[in-house]
């Protein structure tokens, strides 16, 4: 793979936030970010085209969901490990 | 204006083929959620659904009706049969030219796209049925209880996704009271439970794996259903002239519109449509005994309803019952109106309130009345039915007792 999953993973959340790369904070929430419910489940189908991964997430719950949405970070780090344990 | 009653009531959902069977399962609280058993349901994330069972339409319809009905309108023929016959009406001459048929359905003939789709695209075969166009469109379905009853007058569908229904009955309740017709056939039918029609709702992850647990604090999303119901509703001295037994009397109707998000529910959009019903109806809040809710089971649509109910009740919605029978059928996205209109000629007629099953820990985002578990008996003057749409677009009808 070309891109790193964190890259991939910025820019992805970046075009869903309607900004540049660069102004994507690790430490940002998706809320800080100007992404709403429906920005939120787009990103994570987004997020599973882009790396061929099953993300489980359930909209109902996004705190009790083991797919940590709470930081950008914390989103990447969730999709590294999706990424290692799916794609063996 | 002329007041307007319901002389006829017929379904067919998860939990039974019929009006009264349907009481007995709301009585008990029986769960009619289940896994689904539907063409490459392996492929799909959610597996379980409220799917109308044991249902052979060869022993309903003919070869050639079968060819023109998708599921949806046999759904809605087969309650109409059961509601047309309970209300012992023969469409003929005037009374005909006077009667007409208003259903709700979001998804009108998706088994028919999802199986000639599938024809066309997976199996790569250019040639589809000649029907297909007639079986598949929304208004298939009052159309043929057009055809089969002989009612000549306004008929049309209404699609405004899960408020469909309730869209439905609420034009036909203001047809007979401004006197634009005599007698309405209403109400509306559903059948998304096909493999393109689970994969889009899977899309949202709104959809539950387990159950739909309608006010609880571990509600995960809702459960969709499939299934019909229909009603008669006419003209109060036309019916009394004739001797019919009325089920209920429709008072009120209201819709709103949220005008502002494709998805979320807006608690000030939902409470204007719960006023308006009870203004429309010229009924007092305390008078309201019970409702009847969307409640789909989502985190969002459950706290936002329950907000709206203490925003149009004040202190009466710690007085008032509140129950959400898609804890039973699931959700029957444009039929479900319909079907949870059942629940309120229950409440009225029978006295007694259906349940909210699978109720485990109480939310303090909902913290009303929501009937747990067991049925209840009360003896209720007045109730409501909520429905609120995808599309902000609200639409709440009162029933009173006669």
């Amino acid at each position: 793979m070309a891109a790193s999953v964190k890259d991939q993973v910025v820019e992805i959340i970046a075009e869903q936030a309607v900004l540049e790369v660069a102004d994507i904070s690790l430490e940002a929430s998706l809320e800080d970010l100007g992404i709403d419910s429906l920005g939120l489940v787009e990103s994570i189908f987004a997020i599973e085209e882009a790396f061929d991964i099953s993300v489980p997430f359930n909209a109902n719950d996004p705190k009790d969901s083991v797919f940590d949405v709470s930081s950008v970070a914390s989103v990447i780090a969730a999709v590294e490990g999706l990424v290692a344990e799916q794609k063996v | 204006m002329n007041r307007v009653v319901i002389t006829g009531q017929g379904t067919i959902n998860a939990l039974a083929n019929s009006a009264a069977d349907t009481f007995e399962a709301f009585r008990e609280g029986r769960c009619g959620i289940g896994p689904l058993d539907i063409r490459d349901v392996d492929r799909l994330a959610i597996q379980i659904g409220g799917q109308v069972r044991g249902y052979d339409p060869q022993q309903e319809f003919n070869r050639q009706e079968i060819a023109l009905y998708d599921r949806f309108t046999q759904f809605t023929l087969h309650a109409a049969r059961e509601a047309i016959s309970q209300s012992g009406l023969v469409f003929q001459g005037e009374l005909a030219a006077q009667a007409g048929v208003i259903l709700g359905t979001s998804g009108g003939g998706l088994n028919t796209q999802d199986e000639n789709y599938r024809a066309v695209y997976e199996e790569g075969k250019n040639r589809v049925h000649p029907f297909v166009v007639p079986k598949l469109m929304n208004n298939a379905a009052a159309s043929h209880v057009s055809m089969n009853y002989n009612l000549k007058g306004p008929s049309f569908t209404v699609a405004t996704a899960c408020a469909s229904s309730n869209h439905a009955m609420g034009q036909a309740f203001n047809f007979i009271r401004s006197g634009m017709a005599k007698v309405m056939v209403t109400g509306g039918s559903e059948s998304m439970l096909c493999f393109g029609g689970v994969k889009a709702w899977e899309g949202l992850r709104v959809m539950s794996k387990d159950a739909c647990r309608p006010f609880c604090a571990n509600r995960n999303g809702m459960v969709q259903g499939e299934g019909a119901a229909v009603f008669v509703m006419e003209d109060y001295a036309f019916a009394k002239a004739r001797g019919a037994e009325i089920l209920a009397e429709v008072v009120g109707f209201a819709m709103t519109s949220d005008a502002s998000d494709i998805v979320m529910p807006s608690r000030q959009g939902a409470a204007r449509a719960i006023s308006g019903a009870m203004k429309d109806a010229r009924v007092n809040p305390s008078e309201v005994g019970y409702i009847n809710a969307h409640g789909t089971g989502t985190t969002a649509n459950d706290k936002t309803e329950c907000a709206a109910v203490s925003d149009a009740f004040g202190a009466h919605a710690d007085n008032l019952m509140i129950s959400s029978t898609k804890s039973m059928h699931g959700h029957v996205i444009g039929g479900t109106g319909a079907i949870e209109l059942l629940a309120c000629i229950m409440a009225l007629k029978d006295g007694v309130v259906a349940p909210t099953i699978g109720y485990e820990e109480p939310d303090p985002e909902c913290a009303l009345d929501v009937v747990p578990n067991e049925a209840r008996d009360a003896k209720l003057d007045v109730v409501l039915s909520n429905a609120f749409a995808f599309g902000g677009l609200n639409a709440v009808l009162a029933l009173r007792r006669v």
